[in-house]
């Protein structure tokens, strides 16, 4: 049989970044898939030799607007630590909310996209309905829909009061029932399961072998995630990693729409546990010496490597997104595969290329 | 009279494709915002096609690259005459908080016309569907002029 190639991308319906994959076929099934990037490069970890390490916030803001809270607060978590001084524990919590909160829109905005991916648009579009309402929360609280710059060196620059309080538990009621009232459309209805089910299988050990992170880890049976280190606020919340184990693209969508129920329920505890207390610390002095920061963003575990040299610039910034993880695990398991269900399978690790090229 | 069919539809019911060059995801997100319940341009005979051969107005969001500069252009070149332009947020209007990052040329209109500029870092959903009417006061007066 001959072998055709199909490119996939750079602009294609169903990818809303642009990446490029080579599939060569044979009949209707792929053999090997070979992906190309580079598009949405912008260089931006060179950046830091041009600002000081207070306006890189809002350049590693940027880095990806979906989890733009998170990466933000990566970094103020490595500068803090090189600085040696901690937030306050009402900026913890506050960046536990928000953080949350973000996980929250960033998992119904990909719980939408894939069910666009194969034909499922009205629950696209309900989805996208409730993840609104997580975006006027943000809006009233920050200042922004979507990337919401709260976080500063030394703790957060926003605060909530108590009509804000009340009135956000009110709303994540609605939004979780909304939720809920989807719970039996996205993980029992026939052609849903039709479609991801025993698709894209990706094994325990397979997994841990390739380094997959997040959701594409968990949804293989490994209760591995970042907020297990208890950084923020997570230290005072309880809190149990949420796993699936039959490893395709049915588990990791359940893994995505359980944890976003998590995301609610944390927000709460984390705004139960809000005792008045001073918003930020004073950072002194000038970042020096080497660090490295973990956090969980909704794709799986970010690293951000820092290096100051007692200047007002730092020396390096290294960031290591989930996306960049998860593309080996995602080339392994798309061989063998109806071409059909690529688009499909490619949305399910929720690819973000701009965190990956930055 | 089949053109003058195509004049008004063009206007009244115009084609809309994105293409993300090198944005941080917050400009694409609140342009798919705009497609979906809350604020639903398709209520205004607005769709998002997939192909440049049958687009009307190219969205572009995020900065140019050295790489998708390439892609840029081939998509602007793809679509039918006439045609819109909008760039989208800070980056696509001069290149935003990576104007001096290495490998960032700076807006779209290093390589393509523009059209219609919106501001914002990221531009608000209610901001794109301002300049997706404002463009088409433009393209209604470009298909006029060549009546």
């Amino acid at each position: 049989m001959a072998r055709t190639v199909i490119p996939f991308g750079p602009q294609h319906p169903v990818l809303p970044e642009p990446i490029h994959l080579s599939l060569v076929l044979e009949d209707e099934r792929v053999v090997e898939a070979l992906p190309t990037l580079g598009y949405v490069h912008r260089g931006l970890e060179m950046l830091a030799v041009k600002r000081d390490y207070n306006q890189m916030i809002q350049i590693v803001e940027r880095v990806c607007g979906i989890c733009s809270m998170i990466h933000s607060l990566c970094y103020c978590q490595g500068i803090e630590e090189m600085m040696g001084i901690q937030a306050p524990r009402r900026a913890r919590m506050l960046r536990v909310v928000w953080s949350e909160l973000h996980r929250l829109h960033s998992h119904l905005l990909w719980l939408g996209l894939f069910a666009d991916s194969f034909g499922f648009e009205s629950l696209f579009m309900q989805l996208w309905k409730i993840r609104e309402r997580i975006m006027d929360l943000n809006e009233a609280t920050t200042g922004n829909r979507v990337i919401v710059s709260v976080n500063v060196v030394g703790g957060v620059r926003a605060d909530l009061d108590e009509s804000q309080v009340r009135w956000i538990k009110d709303t994540l009621v609605e939004v979780e029932a909304s939720i809920r009232s989807l719970q039996s459309t996205i993980m029992n209805d026939s052609t849903v399961c039709k479609r991801t089910k025993g698709i894209g299988v990706l094994t325990r050990q397979a997994a841990y072998d390739l380094g997959a992170a997040g959701p594409m880890l968990r949804g293989s049976g490994v209760a591995q995630d970042m907020r297990q280190l208890k950084y923020a606020g997570f230290d005072e919340l309880n809190f149990e990693p949420v796993v699936e184990t039959a490893g395709d693209c049915w588990a990791r969508s359940t893994v995505r729409f359980r944890e976003s129920l998590q995301s609610i329920d944390l927000v709460r505890q984390a705004l139960d546990k809000l005792e008045p207390g001073d918003l930020a610390v004073k950072a002194k002095g000038k970042p020096e010496g080497e660090v490295i920061t973990r956090v969980e963003q909704p794709r799986g575990e970010c690293l951000y490597y820092l290096k100051g040299n007692g200047t007002n610039n730092l020396e390096r910034v290294r960031i290591r997104t989930p996306t960049f993880a998860n593309i080996p695990p995602l080339a392994a398991i798309l061989p063998g595969l109806d071409f059909a269900d690529v688009p499909v399978v490619v949305l399910s690790i929720d690819p973000c290329i701009s965190c990956t090229e930055r | 009279m089949f053109g003058s069919f195509l004049k008004t539809s063009q206007v009244k019911s115009p084609w809309l494709m994105h293409f993300d060059c090198g944005s941080c995801n917050g400009c694409d997100i609140e342009t798919l915002a705009c497609l979906t319940p809350v604020y639903d341009v398709e209520r205004f005979g607005i769709i998002n096609v997939g192909n440049p051969r049958h687009a009307d107005v190219l969205v572009v969001t995020g900065t140019v690259n050295q790489r998708n500069a390439v892609i840029l252009k081939n998509l602007y070149d793809q679509m039918p005459s006439p045609k819109l332009v909008i760039a989208i947020g800070a980056c696509g209007c001069s290149g935003g908080v990576f104007r001096e990052a290495p490998n960032v040329l700076g807006g779209v209109d290093k390589v393509i016309p523009v059209d219609v500029y919106v501001p914002g870092c990221p531009a608000k959903p209610e901001a794109i569907m301002d300049a997706v009417v404002t463009g088409l006061g433009k393209l209604k007066g470009i298909l006029e002029a060549s009546k």
